[in-house]
């Protein structure tokens, strides 16, 4: 936990805001920051300044087989402690400053510093196992929760998450966005409602390179943190949005759920239209429900989540918060408001708003060119398995489909 | 007049306007909208606003007897407590369109999001209409209390509203045209088909609806009409009193 930098504002409540935006190129193109930077800078007004940050995808190419670690340090003796963490489980091939500028809307800020490593082969022995992002699940959970004054914010492989105390557009200028050029881009402007604005509260939340930003309030997070700890996830953040990264890790990459049938655990049809479906989605519904039932996301919610192969935006089961998506070529554009769509994207060739509880997907399309072998063959690991399921039920309203409006 | 929006906040943009409408001007456009709220906000009679773009949310609220042509798609809360006048959308909605809406009309050629008609509310000569050329999701008139929504659904989709149309229902009335099941409306709403003056209604609504959005106007029959009307002015007036 960071301490130093935890209480910059004093504790607040106010009404909900939050915006987040998102934008992929499907083809793995990579382009600069300063798109999703304007694109969540014309939402301004949903947030406050307590917090904004941007998650970026393919932004170390030449590192894109180590893991990245972004660090919050509060002081020198943190920062200390902290490595000496890191040096006894990876291998370090490189460390430096994260690279910023002075900013006037900047005031304070921890040490950020990254590292790219590995897991040593000692260490997986220990753990007996081969899988490296168990390890590095430990050892973040293991810097949050014991080290005074260290925080990882930030732990994927060709990955970064960039946040703090601000507003997204200044966070993004301070962090040099523009200067760095990646294919999927998410963000985040906050307006804390329950918690305080601190530099590790800031969105997105990140374990191994799943990100979420989030706009709403996940009323079930007692719930949700305790099935999480059943699987050694501890919350240390201090806020809802994090279980949604957990579950995430959780259901996709452990238990190797498809990306739908995750989501539609997490944002289940309510019981009056399961007992509506025919008997055999009715019985993988119920299924689901049951099994999952600790995954379950209550509440008014409007998530962004990014990982290496793609975006995936979902709602809540009643659509309490605005989501609309555009497509155009190969581009995929998800944001709270379709004014920040327009902002970066020239005459969309469809736009639609989402549907409660079904998600939208982008995905890359070749993923071996981006991620390279072992990257590709860790993204289909993680999302093969059990066959896709068809996550709208027959509940009336309109098509679900992509271009549903237009 | 014309006012270019692009890369202009949100106060500007409505500064500029309430400004040229205080200098007497009846007619102005605003080009390269790009999400700037609060457009149209307690504009009066006599003024029309022409948006190319789109606009922010809570577009016209709390307006007051203006007209305005969105030429392109609105966000969410269109309407939001609007008092008088009349909003023309020639694309699309997000959702709580026509938020707790006082008096004045609505119409959006497409679909709209959740939550359509939240809320609205007639008193006296104020009287707000909805019209949706395409279809709602979820929670149609959701706690409505007063007016008349209509659902034209002109893309003939099968099932033109979502779930829970209705829910809290307590005045005013939704007519739409397509299959509604049981399931789909609250409990506080009931089925019944169109009277002849409310079907004359909604013939004329339909009339003034394809000529404001320049739609080719084709033949609706009065049975391809549901109304959906709140079986209860003050449904849960005994929960407290046993």
């Amino acid at each position: 936990m960071l301490k130093r930098h935890k209480k910059l504002i004093p504790d607040f409540k106010d009404i909900s805001g939050c915006g987040i935006s998102g934008v992929m190129s499907e083809a793995g193109e990579r382009f600069s920051g300063e798109f999703i930077i304007r694109s969540i800078a014309n939402m301004h007004d949903r947030g406050n300044g307590l917090g904004g940050g941007i998650a970026a995808y393919g932004v170390y190419p030449q590192m894109r087989d180590h893991y990245a670690v972004h660090l919050m340090l509060d002081d020198i003796k943190s920062k200390k402690e902290t490595e000496s963490i890191i040096s006894n489980w990876c291998t370090v091939f490189g460390d430096e400053s994260i690279p910023t500028k002075p900013h006037p809307k900047i005031q304070t800020r921890p040490i950020l510093h990254r590292y790219f490593v590995d897991i040593k082969p000692e260490v997986l022995n220990r753990f007996n196992t081969d899988d490296e992002d168990e390890a590095m699940v430990d050892m973040v959970m293991r810097i949050n929760q014991n080290v005074t004054g260290g925080f990882v914010f930030s732990s994927g492989r060709n990955m970064g998450v960039f946040k703090g105390v601000g507003y997204p557009e200044d966070i993004g200028e301070f962090f040099r966005l523009d200067e760095y050029e990646g294919y999927s881009w998410t963000a985040h402007n906050r307006f804390p409602t329950n918690t305080t604005g601190w530099w590790g509260g800031a969105h997105p939340f990140s374990l191994l390179d799943w990100t979420v930003v989030h706009n709403g309030e996940i009323s079930s997070y007692g719930i949700n943190k305790r099935y999480l700890a059943n699987f050694g996830y501890k919350c240390t953040l201090q806020t809802d949005t994090e279980v949604v990264a957990y579950l995430f890790d959780l259901l996709v990459r452990r238990h190797d759920l498809p990306l739908e049938t995750a989501c539609l655990a997490m944002a289940p049809p309510f019981w009056s239209q399961v007992d509506r479906m025919d008997k055999k989605r009715h019985k993988l519904i119920s299924g689901l429900r049951m099994v999952y039932g600790g995954a379950l996301l209550n509440g008014p919610f409007a998530v962004l989540v990014g990982f290496s192969g793609g975006m995936v935006g979902f709602n809540d089961r009643t659509k309490l918060r605005p989501m609309v998506a555009a497509r155009k070529g190969d581009m995929l554009y998800i944001a709270s408001e379709e004014g920040a769509i327009h902002e970066i994207c020239d005459g969309p060739e469809t736009v639609w708003h989402a549907t409660a509880g079904v998600p939208v997907i982008g995905r890359l399309k070749d993923p071996k060119r981006i991620l390279g072998e072992k990257g590709a063959a860790r993204l289909e690991a993680m999302t093969k398995m059990m066959p896709v399921v068809d996550s709208q039920p027959s509940q009336g309203g309109l098509p679900a489909s992509e271009g549903g409006l237009s | 007049m014309i006012i270019d929006a692009q890369g202009v906040y949100y106060k500007k943009v409505n500064e500029l306007i309430h400004q040229a409408v205080d200098g007497g001007a009846k007619y102005l456009e605003l080009v390269n909208v790009k999400g700037q709220r609060y457009i149209g906000t307690g504009l009066p009679e006599g003024v029309e606003l022409v948006i190319k773009g789109v606009p922010g949310n809570d577009l016209a609220c709390f307006m007051n007897g203006a007209r305005i042509n969105v030429l392109g798609n609105a966000q969410d809360a269109v309407g939001n407590t609007m008092n008088q006048g009349k909003v023309v959308i020639h694309g699309v909605a997000g959702d709580i369109v026509g938020y707790a809406m006082r008096g004045g009309k609505l119409f959006v050629k497409g679909d709209v999001g959740y939550r359509a008609g939240i809320h609205m509310k007639a008193f006296h000569d104020r009287f707000p209409v909805v019209a949706i050329g395409g279809g709602a999701q979820d929670y149609l008139g959701e706690y409505m209390a007063g007016g008349v929504l209509v659902v034209f659904n002109l893309n003939d989709l099968t099932s033109p509203v979502g779930s829970f149309t209705g829910t809290g229902m307590h005045g005013g009335m939704i007519y739409v045209r397509g299959k509604v099941e049981d399931y789909q409306v609250g409990a506080e709403v009931g089925f019944a088909p169109l009277s002849l003056e409310e079907w004359s209604f909604v013939e004329k609504l339909y009339q003034e609806f394809t000529k404001d959005l320049g739609l080719k106007e084709r033949p609706l029959k009065k049975q391809e009409f549901t109304k959906l009307y709140p079986k209860s002015a003050r449904p849960y007036g005994n929960l407290y009193a046993y």
